[in-house]
């Protein structure tokens, strides 16, 4: 239907942004946010694959295991920034520096 | 041009436009959001490209889930009397450096790529991906499917004991 290069520049956009996010942003959460752009960005890639095969659902199967994935690593991610925040009182990653009071 | 290529150009417009914002807004809540619209406009994205089952799974899993999680951490880790939730900048250089590098890299290693024509018709009559996802998580894919039960319930007690306020000595 669609030129499968036009899905492809987008997912690598995509990918791209979420590393220049995690990179620059000195927030924990700013940080959790791009890796969810990441996933987003293969999951894309994953679908626009899936259409060279027709009748074939393998690449949507992927992408709905690497949905459940990130599902899990937002889940404890956030818990962590959570326990952080209470005992440093900050979510700055780079204040973050010591192992024991 | 036709409403549906009108519309998979808007979507892939919309994709982009607030993913490049995210790199630009200071605010935490902000980018919540803008994260919201980028992934709302791949879950339409998703549909045209024929994933419809992802695409309502994108929506559930990630607008209703994982982005309500997410807010919540954003008030969670905000000071109650203090200022709004800005966000500075380091290692911009750097940064920007890896970031456009790499898309560069993509983007060249693309263009050198011929792919296969996508031909597939609009209207397909006789195939149901919501059936053959679901022969094919029963039948295929069931130890993945068993293993990602599994480590939804690890993640679920791990999140809960890692975010719980009790005090324990064993921990």
């Amino acid at each position: 239907m669609f030129p499968i290069e036009h899905f492809l520049y987008l997912g690598a956009l995509l990918f791209s942004v979420g590393l220049i996010v995690v990179i620059t942003k000195k927030n924990m959460i700013m940080v959790l946010l791009g890796i969810e752009l990441m996933l987003n960005a293969s999951n894309l890639n994953l679908i626009a694959f899936n259409q060279l095969h027709t009748n074939s659902v393998n690449g949507q199967m992927f992408a709905l295991f690497v949905i459940i994935v990130a599902v899990c690593e937002a889940a404890v991610g956030l818990a962590i920034v959570i326990q952080v925040y209470k005992y440093y009182q900050t979510s700055v990653p780079g204040e973050v520096n010591e192992l024991n009071e | 041009m036709s409403l549906t290529t009108f519309l998979f150009y808007f979507f892939e417009a919309i994709a982009a436009l607030s993913a490049i914002a995210l790199i630009f807004v200071r605010n935490v809540f902000y980018g919540a959001l803008l994260l919201i619209m980028c992934l709302l406009a791949l879950a339409a994205i998703y549909i045209l490209a024929f994933a419809e089952f992802i695409a309502v799974t994108q929506i559930l899993v990630y607008v209703g889930g994982i982005l309500v999680v997410i807010i919540f951490g954003i008030m969670l880790t905000t000071k109650i009397a203090g200022k709004a939730m800005i966000v500075e900048h380091g290692y911009g250089f750097s940064g920007t450096l890896a970031g456009i590098s790499f898309l560069v890299v993509l983007v060249y290693s693309l263009f050198q790529q011929s792919f296969p024509e996508n031909n597939i018709p609009l209207i397909q009559s006789d195939f149901n991906s919501i059936n053959t996802i679901g022969i094919n998580l029963m039948s295929d894919f069931l130890l993945p499917f068993e293993v990602a039960g599994v480590l939804l319930l690890i993640a679920l007690i791990g999140s809960a004991v890692l975010a719980s306020s009790i005090k324990s000595n064993k921990i």
